[in-house]
């Protein structure tokens, strides 16, 4: 596609109904050249910026489309406020340095730390502070190697993917571990530090995971503390944002609660919250799979003849009610073999380790 | 004697801000880039040893110019090409080739006459500087 039908589509899909976001990015990120090649100007008008590089919509997105994490969008609007009047006095000449952007996410399983680092590389892309704007999503594995010499080339490789956008580095305490000094994970921590220092132009760098063990990571690596300048924190969602998620992802997949499966849902939120690995708005969306699950083996099952659209996409209570959760004591590890609840269970991507 | 060879070779050497843009041209049309090296100049040297693979699936071009800032590097007295390569069509094509790093100093090359039968004269080119064993040849 040549520059000029990028350009032409990136006007179009303005123009006509729903916007296109990958071809929005390629309409504003010309804007913003031209504006950089204009004259230096005297006066700034921060509210047009504000909505002339798409900030504004960044920011309503985030709004609308996650629930709850009210300190979050609080904090993320805080960071785009300073990065807009960062770039307003770059443009009339008071400032040259770029900020620092590297970023670190702390908080529970769940709670929307990729999410919004998705949306923070869109946000940094339209003020300009990257280049392109895409997320690389690592954890340990893509970075140490497995034998001398093997971590600094796949270090290197994810870093140079990663140029031009944001690398996410998912639990990154578990690059640092300290009961093993031959550990390879220190090569990988001391070429993204460098990285982090001498390519700040070129990416930027969020670190996510629990709280207190990030805190402990910090503590051992203080280079990392004192490059990160934003630390976000995620608090865990409450009972009643978890069953605004529940319906949101629901009707998203064209299914709807009956009023009864509701009523249990709240209940099973409650029962889901005080058992081990309970992993927020990820429990509940594995919940609803499995709702799912047994809602079709139901249909099947029961063979109630010709079925309409409304019986296809009702969640009845008997699909949530059957859960193990409610079976199960507090505080008591849920038993993966049981037979009923076999299928999509609470897979390890809940566990904590 | 100045070696020409790929795009732009008749131009000034290239600034790291002009092959930058190449680059990023590269990488917009999803091409693959590739870094290779020699400090053996004669044109028909067509294999040049390989900085590292060919760098796929990357983004932005600060990526490839940190790779090229390593390989100047450790081979900052050689002959540096860079190579885009375009899978598009089911095979790996170049599609554009330029040299962004040469030798401070280019010696040039020696034409060698022989002569045979019936004052028959034959002719060869060869380098000066690979009069030298490999490695050694353009060092300071």
């Amino acid at each position: 596609m040549s520059y000029l039908d990028q350009l032409n589509t990136g006007a179009k899909s303005k123009d006509a109904g729903p916007p296109d976001e990958s071809k929005l990015d390629i309409g504003t990120s010309q804007g913003g050249a031209d504006a950089l090649q204009q004259p230096p100007a005297t006066t700034v008008d921060l509210h047009r910026e504000y909505e002339e590089a798409g900030v504004k919509d960044v920011l309503d997105e985030l709004d609308r489309e996650l629930v709850g994490l009210k300190p979050v969008k609080k904090r993320i609007r805080e960071t785009a406020a300073l990065l807009l009047v960062e770039r307003a006095r770059r443009r009339l000449g008071l400032a040259y340095e770029t900020p620092t952007l590297h970023m670190s996410f702390t908080g529970n399983p769940g709670t929307g730390k990729t999410t919004v680092a998705l949306k923070m590389a869109d946000l940094l892309h339209r003020l300009g502070y990257i280049r392109k704007g895409h997320l690389v999503s690592v954890t340990r594995d893509d970075l140490v190697g497995q034998y001398i010499g093997h971590t600094a080339p796949k270090t290197k490789d994810i870093v140079k993917k990663a140029m031009g956008g944001v690398l996410f580095i998912d639990e990154a305490y578990y690059l640092y571990r300290p009961e093993n000094e031959r550990d390879y994970g220190q090569e990988a921590i001391e070429i993204l530090l460098q990285v982090m220092e001498n390519h700040r132009d070129d990416l930027v760098v969020i670190l996510a995971g629990y709280a207190d063990r990030m805190d402990k990571f910090f503590e051992s690596n203080p280079g990392f503390r004192s490059r990160i300048a934003h630390h976000i924190d995620f608090p865990d969602y409450t009972d009643e944002e978890l069953l605004q998620i529940a319906v949101g992802m629901l009707e998203r997949q064209h299914y709807h609660l009956s009023v009864e499966a509701e009523r249990i849902l709240v209940s099973y939120i409650e029962h889901r919250r005080v058992q081990p690995h309970f992993a927020n708005a990820r429990s509940i969306r594995n919940a609803l799979d499995r709702a799912r699950l047994r809602q079709a083996n139901r249909l099947f099952e029961s063979d109630a003849g010709p079925l309409d659209a409304n019986a296809l996409s009702q969640i009845a209570a008997e699909d949530i009610a059957v859960s193990r959760v409610f079976r199960q004591k507090p505080g008591q590890t849920a038993d993966s073999t049981s037979p009923e609840d076999g299928g999509p269970g609470d897979g390890p991507e809940e566990r904590p380790s | 004697m100045r070696i020409t060879q790929g795009t732009f070779s008749f131009l000034p050497d290239l600034s790291d801000a002009q092959i930058t843009k190449q680059i990023q041209y590269c990488l917009d049309n999803g091409w693959a880039v590739n870094l290779e090296h020699t400090d053996d100049p004669h044109p028909r040297n067509t294999y040049w040893e390989m900085w590292g693979q060919p760098m796929f699936d990357i983004a932005d071009a600060a990526g490839i110019m940190m790779e090229l800032a390593s390989c100047r590097k450790a081979f900052g007295d050689r002959y540096i090409r860079l190579s885009a390569f375009d899978s598009s069509s089911g095979w790996e094509s170049v599609k554009l080739s330029f040299l962004v790093n040469r030798p401070k100093n280019e010696p040039g090359f020696r034409l060698r006459r022989q002569e045979g039968h019936g004052r028959n004269m034959r002719y060869t080119t060869e380098p000066y500087a690979d009069a030298k064993p490999e490695g050694e040849r353009y060092a300071v």
